[in-house]
């Protein structure tokens, strides 16, 4: 067992329940050492994924190697595979101490001591290891589970949304916490999450999942930026996607939108079709009286009519309707609120985006797929 | 509002006042009557004298009873626990769907009167039963050999009788134990029965304490199992001599310092039963 070693790699893994397929033959690389993410909704396969790794699930095909270990048919028990649970699932007669060592013991581990006592100090519990799990806020047993876990160096260590029973601030210092834990101790993370803030703070990768199927697979940064889906352009938070079709290809690819001309470099479209969805986020734009040419030099530019203007402190949030577009295609503006405009509802403006802000996905998709809010109507 | 100060009195009083009247006066008269002078009888009266000399007697003449009564109940509650602990395991944690419709087979013998269950199972064991004849097909009993009227019988019986009590908290405690601890436990590399031994059994031990007191206590002080499914000797248990003493001799003050006896005997086997359990930690 402890010879098995090296990158986690899921091959055509794939789960049936009977008629329902859960994880639909995906590929996946995790390199060694690496924070990886699987990010997406609820159904979408990533924690039956994640069980399939721990050994919980048996798949109905497929690999899952570690090194060069096909480990898809081992124990949970044989695997170098551990895993913090969701709601930690501690053992509730064992205090944190006898938590902590109980995978060293089982592993007939004589001293537990030193181990026990360098972990409980990782995650900062050393004052702890005589209480009970139930004497311990969430915070608290959220590192025991993660101490749990840990202290049996694992070759990868899983985390089924960990930090889903938090409050919003204790959620934000973990996230923090568990990424220096991560690089301190050099172990491959898979974490599985429904939350896109949670997993871009803290993932090098992230594979957005969908219907048993990855999406797409890419760094927080790439996948924010560059959607290849329309699922993952609004399930990484909010997108503009309007009906264009493709005039003219080369460098820069000339799609036309109701009538006005917008450039996208060819690197940003994800499809050779001439129907597509014209993406653009709302903090990329530009918002000004229609009479300010000052961002005329970006090179897309709609002319149209303030609906809503909302303060949101942070920033602030404008709909604007353009003449010809589609009832659903009001284009959603984020301004921050550092030289802010004087535009209000009713005026007429000018907005402009550079065309390397631009995305075009294929216009088979369903405009609204990964729209947590539009999918809970 | 201090008008609310009597609102738990009152939700205490029912209870108070039925255990008053149902438990404590009778008991009373129970310890009195154990203190009177034996030579007396229904019919001339008796004399309350403080004859301490009842339980002395009472001690002397009826150890065996006393030692047969715990030791059968004993072997009953380890029979009961042994079939009823995978019985609630399943029940509990595997049996899906199904799961209310086996609790209501579990409780479904409580449909019938207890005295008539234990009649049919003196058709069971009867000397002519399939069952006997089984046995002695086989050779595991001889030729002619019983099963009723034997120490045997009474044990299952007491065994068969008392099943449902050790299986009820078994189930509730086992229902209580959060599947994903026995994923846990595998996850950090404990065989299955590593796990189970580890964390299902402690979790488990609130329902067991209950379980075999709920069992232990009523088979101690039962005579039914004896009467019926017992012989003339080696299978009277304590209760069956102070049924006699009360109904057919009539020898009210020794029936009372029996009584008496074998309340402070369970009292003190459960108290230090409970202690060694250490249930204060672990309900």
């Amino acid at each position: 067992m402890d010879q098995i070693g090296g990158d986690l790699r899921l091959v055509s893994l794939r789960k049936e329940f009977g008629d329902f397929v859960a994880v639909d033959n995906i590929d996946i690389l995790i390199p060694k050492g690496s924070f990886f993410a699987l990010l997406g909704p609820s159904g979408c396969g990533k924690t039956t994924t994640l069980r399939m790794v721990a050994g919980l699930e048996l798949p109905t095909a497929g690999q899952i190697l570690i090194g060069d270990h096909d480990i898809a048919s081992l124990k949970p028990y044989n695997r170098p595979v551990n895993t913090v649970f969701q709601s930690y699932a501690l053992f509730p007669h064992l205090d944190i101490y006898e938590n902590v060592a109980f995978g060293l013991r089982r592993r007939g581990v004589k001293d537990v001591a030193t181990q026990v006592e360098a972990m409980l100090s990782l995650v900062e519990l050393d004052a702890f290891a005589r209480r009970k799990p139930s004497q311990l806020s969430g915070g608290q047993q959220q590192r025991v589970a993660l101490a749990r876990a840990l202290i049996n160096r694992p070759e990868v260590l899983l985390l089924d949304e960990p930090l889903g029973a938090l409050d919003l601030k204790l959620r934000r210092q973990m996230q923090l916490e568990l990424k220096r834990i991560q690089t301190e101790v050099g172990i491959t993370f898979v974490h599985v999450t429904h939350d896109q803030e949670e997993a871009m703070t803290m993932a090098d990768t992230i594979a957005v999942m969908n219907q048993g199927k990855v999406e797409q697979l890419g760094s927080p940064m790439d996948l924010y930026e560059n959607p290849k889906t329309t699922f993952v352009a609004n399930f990484l938070g909010q997108s503009n996607l309007l009906t264009g079709e493709v005039m003219d290809r080369g460098d820069f690819v000339g799609v036309k939108v109701w009538g006005n001309h917008i450039k996208i470099p060819a690197s940003r479209v994800a499809t050779t079709n001439a129907k597509v969805w014209v993406g653009v986020r709302p903090e990329k734009i530009y918002i000004s009286a229609e009479s300010n040419h000052a961002h005329d030099h970006l090179g897309n530019q709609l002319i149209g009519t303030v609906l809503e203007r909302s303060y949101i402190g942070v920033s602030t949030q404008f709909i604007v309707e353009i003449p010809g577009f589609l009832d659903d295609e009001k284009i959603m503006v984020f301004e921050q609120n550092v030289d802010a405009s004087e535009v209000k509802a009713g005026d007429r403006v000018r907005i402009s985006w550079d065309p390397s802000h631009t995305f075009a996905l294929d216009a088979k998709q369903d405009a609204y797929a990964g729209d947590v809010l539009a999918e809970a109507e | 509002m201090t008008s609310k100060k009597w609102v738990p009195y009152l939700l205490l009083a029912p209870g108070a006042l039925w255990l008053a009247l149902f438990f404590l006066t009778p008991m009373f008269n129970l310890g009195a009557t154990s203190l009177y002078d034996p030579s007396g009888s229904l019919e001339t009266g008796y004399v309350m004298n403080g004859h301490v000399g009842n339980y002395v007697d009472a001690l002397s003449e009826y150890w065996p009873q006393f030692l047969r009564s715990f030791t059968f109940a004993a072997i009953a509650t380890v029979l009961a626990l042994i079939i009823a602990y995978p019985l609630a395991y399943a029940i509990a944690l595997k049996s899906g769907q199904w799961k209310n419709i086996l609790l209501i087979l579990v409780i479904a013998p409580f449909f019938t009167s207890f005295l008539l269950r234990t009649l049919a199972w003196t058709a069971i064991l009867g000397d002519n039963s399939s069952f006997v004849h089984f046995l002695q097909n086989i050779h595991i009993l001889p030729e002619g050999g019983r099963i009723l009227a034997t120490p045997f019988a009474v044990v299952m019986g007491l065994t068969y009788n008392f099943l449902p009590f050790m299986t009820l908290p078994l189930f509730t405690s086992l229902e209580k134990v959060d599947p994903r601890l026995i994923e846990a436990a595998g996850d950090l590399y404990s065989k299955p029965f590593n796990g189970f031994h580890r964390v299902v059994l402690p979790l488990s031990m609130p329902g067991v304490v209950a379980g075999t007191l709920l069992t232990f206590i009523p088979a101690s002080g039962d005579y039914i199992n004896a009467q019926l499914l017992g012989g003339i000797k080696d299978t009277t248990m304590i209760g069956n001599v102070i049924d006699r003493a009360f109904l057919e001799r009539g020898a009210y003050p020794t029936a009372a310092a029996l009584s008496f006896l074998l309340m402070a005997a369970i009292v003190i086997l459960v108290a230090s039963y409970v202690k060694r359990a250490g249930t204060d930690e672990l309900v």
